[in-house]
């Protein structure tokens, strides 16, 4: 039974996760899968690049923000997933060891016209270092099943 | 891609095309979005989704791969005809990611990525902006997803 319904959000609520510490091993897993580029495999790589030394993709940075939505929240509501980000910013680089910790607000929420049992809360999703920098924001709309829904 | 001054608005790059596999759909699920809908196929018939599909993030990070592959190509290309070659990157930001359809295992998806816009960028004097608009589609044609990002993008030497 999920917990979480659309209509547990309200605009300007927070939810905080983490610290998740990144390591070396599983960031280079990742660029090796996924993003095979020098900055992301190797410190020469990294030095030679505009981010000054080894550092984690961007996409890695997305995918440990998802993982701690999916264990935060989703996994215990009646998520029924995302078609959409509106936009996704990087502005810092994540390298091996850093500590980070996800700060979602909700921007708004509204209820499907078409479809009575689901909503969409429109979330910030915003990733910090353990220095308190901003090294990552995202908006997107997620979609939820509302408590009179079939999933409740 | 290569230096900015080489990159054409307009170009249409075919980056090529990959089989999603239920095992890798739910490897990637399990580090990075461990949802019932891309780990388990009875959850995923219980779904909206009716089938085991990969999380959207799995799509663009493949999206990413292809590109990056495709960049090893086109320079070694260049290379190989005494021309000069720049590796691209890094983006300083992704918009209007839009997951169209699921991505279901067994799906082939092919991506290909048109190049919108470029401008010099003015924060870093040494490279432009390079706008991308990406997208992938199944094999029955039908888009699955698609984004635009921008890219930073190395000047020519002066």
């Amino acid at each position: 039974m999920p917990k979480i319904y659309f209509e547990d959000f309200a605009p300007g609520q927070v939810r905080k996760f983490g610290p998740r510490r990144i390591t070396r091993e599983e960031m280079l897993a990742f660029a090796a899968d996924f993003d095979p580029q020098p900055m992301h495999l190797d410190e020469e790589g990294g030095r030679a690049s505009m981010l000054g030394g080894l550092a984690a993709s961007g996409l890695f940075t997305c995918s440990i923000a998802m993982r701690m939505v999916a264990d935060g929240i989703l996994l215990r509501s009646s998520s029924m997933g995302a078609n959409a980000v509106e936009e996704i910013r990087w502005l810092a680089p994540v390298r091996a060891g850093d500590a980070l910790t996800l700060r979602l607000t909700v921007l708004d929420t509204r209820r499907s016209r078409s479809r009575p049992d689901l909503g969409f809360v429109r979330m910030l999703w915003e990733m910090f270092d353990q220095d308190g920098g901003v090294v990552m924001t995202l908006t997107a709309p997620m979609m939820f099943g509302t408590r009179s829904g079939p999933n409740s | 891609m290569t230096f900015y001054e080489h990159v054409r608005v307009g170009e249409c790059l075919r980056l090529g095309s990959h089989l999603f596999t239920a095992d890798a759909i739910r490897s990637f699920a399990k580090s990075f979005d461990p949802q019932p809908f891309h780990l388990d196929e009875e959850a995923a018939k219980r779904s909206q989704f009716g089938a085991l599909c990969a999380s959207g993030w799995h799509t663009i990070a493949v999206w990413m791969r292809l590109m990056v592959e495709f960049q090893k190509r086109e320079i070694q290309a260049r290379h190989a005809r005494g021309e000069p070659a720049a590796t691209f990157g890094p983006s300083p930001g992704f918009r209007d990611v839009k997951w169209l359809k699921p991505v279901y295992a067994g799906d082939i998806i092919t991506y290909e990525t048109e190049i919108t816009a470029k401008r010099v960028s003015a924060s870093r004097p040494g490279f432009g902006l390079v706008t991308l608009f990406n997208w992938g589609a199944n094999q029955h044609n039908e888009r699955v997803m698609s984004f635009i990002n921008t890219v930073f993008v190395p000047r020519l030497p002066r």
